[in-house]
């Protein structure tokens, strides 16, 4: 298994691997986008509690698009694992 | 990789990947032997040929069929369990198209109904340990975000004519900004799909990879105790997002809704 490892990635593509690894740093963006959302959301949801319910459904659209192009950097990460 | 055994206790003994190969349900074939061009194609899924993914997709799409049956068929005052499960979900996207789209967009009710539905429970049965995730697969969820693509944009036109591209053009700028935005808007536009797709592929797929990371260390005497708790751990965050991601991919499909019909800023 080792040896097997070694030789995949020493004969050609250990580039991809490198690439990889970098496009997981994408991740650190989506996480701070993701947190910033909803750390801005609990903060203003403290401050009035009587709007917080009505934008739960902002909330969470909010999220879903910082969240979207994390995603894009798993999608490189898994191109170029399996389809480069 | 995953079809040698591995006594050794390190490494991984299966890939994480493994869980999402489709293969048919009534023939075993080796994955990645697929060479039409050499004439090979014993190793090809063939198109009429029932696999895993059409499984599952069968079974959510009963599954459904099954709640709201069983559900509609007391219509006692008084709901039973699953009929508030049925009365309870219609009732929460019907709110949703309600409060994004506006009255007028309840007409399209039945079908953003019907998307969230499907991919509720097509990601819930994924987590049925030995199953198959289908919304794990970009296929399946591209074909759900271009309908929702082309259907609303096929109905911004009829219901709009040509002041359907006030989107792309936002009155509500200054003149000369208008140019910059309106090239923003158009690559955000056809960006839609792309991220409603993989949004939703994403997640489930990063997801039981993850699950299927920590199974893998389970074979490692030692570690084993803390991988069948990260796996506890996981698989109910899992859960979570299964609704979570149905719940935004019916949401992103009111507000694309909503700028079809109301295109002006």
């Amino acid at each position: 298994m080792e040896n097997e490892v070694v030789a995949a990635v020493a004969s050609a593509d250990w580039g991809k691997y490198i690439g990889a690894g970098l496009a997981c740093i994408g991740m650190a963006g989506a996480a701070m986008a993701v947190g910033n959302v909803a750390g801005n959301y609990l903060s203003g949801a403290l401050r009035n509690p009587s709007a917080a319910a009505s934008q739960t459904a902002t909330l969470f659209i909010g999220m879903a698009f910082a969240e979207a192009l994390g995603i894009f950097s798993f999608l490189v990460a898994l191109l170029l694992l399996f389809a480069a | 990789m995953a079809t040698e055994a591995h006594g050794e206790a390190t490494g991984l003994v299966f890939h994480p990947m493994d869980q999402f190969i489709v293969r048919p349900l009534f023939r075993d074939i080796v994955p990645g032997t697929c060479n039409p061009a050499t004439g090979l194609t014993d190793g090809c899924v063939r198109w009429y040929e029932p696999t895993n993914v059409t499984l599952w997709l069968m079974l959510s799409v009963l599954a459904i069929i099954a709640l709201f049956m069983l559900g509609t068929r007391g219509r006692a005052l008084i709901p039973s369990r699953v009929q508030s499960m049925a009365e309870l979900s219609y009732g929460m996207v019907h709110k949703i198209v309600e409060d994004v789209v506006g009255r007028e967009g309840l007409k399209y009710f039945p079908y953003v109904f019907t998307l969230f539905c499907f991919v509720m429970f097509a990601n819930l049965l994924g987590l049925i340990p030995m199953s198959f995730s289908t919304t794990s697969h970009i296929a399946i969820t591209a074909v759900l975000a271009l309908l929702v693509f082309f259907g609303v944009t096929i109905l911004g036109f009829v219901k709009n004519g040509s002041h359907f591209l006030d989107l792309f053009w936002v009155r509500s700028a200054p003149l000369a900004m208008r140019p910059v935005l309106a090239v923003i808007e158009v690559i955000s536009y056809f960006v839609r799909p792309v991220s409603h797709s993989i949004r939703l592929a994403g997640n489930v797929m990063a997801g039981h990879a993850v699950l299927k990371v920590f199974a893998a260390f389970a074979a490692i005497v030692w570690v084993a105790p803390l991988s069948i708790v990260g796996i506890i751990a996981v698989y109910g965050l899992e859960v979570l997002v299964a609704v979570i991601q149905a719940y935004v991919f019916t949401m992103l499909t009111c507000v694309y809704l909503k700028d079809a019909l109301h295109p002006a800023h």
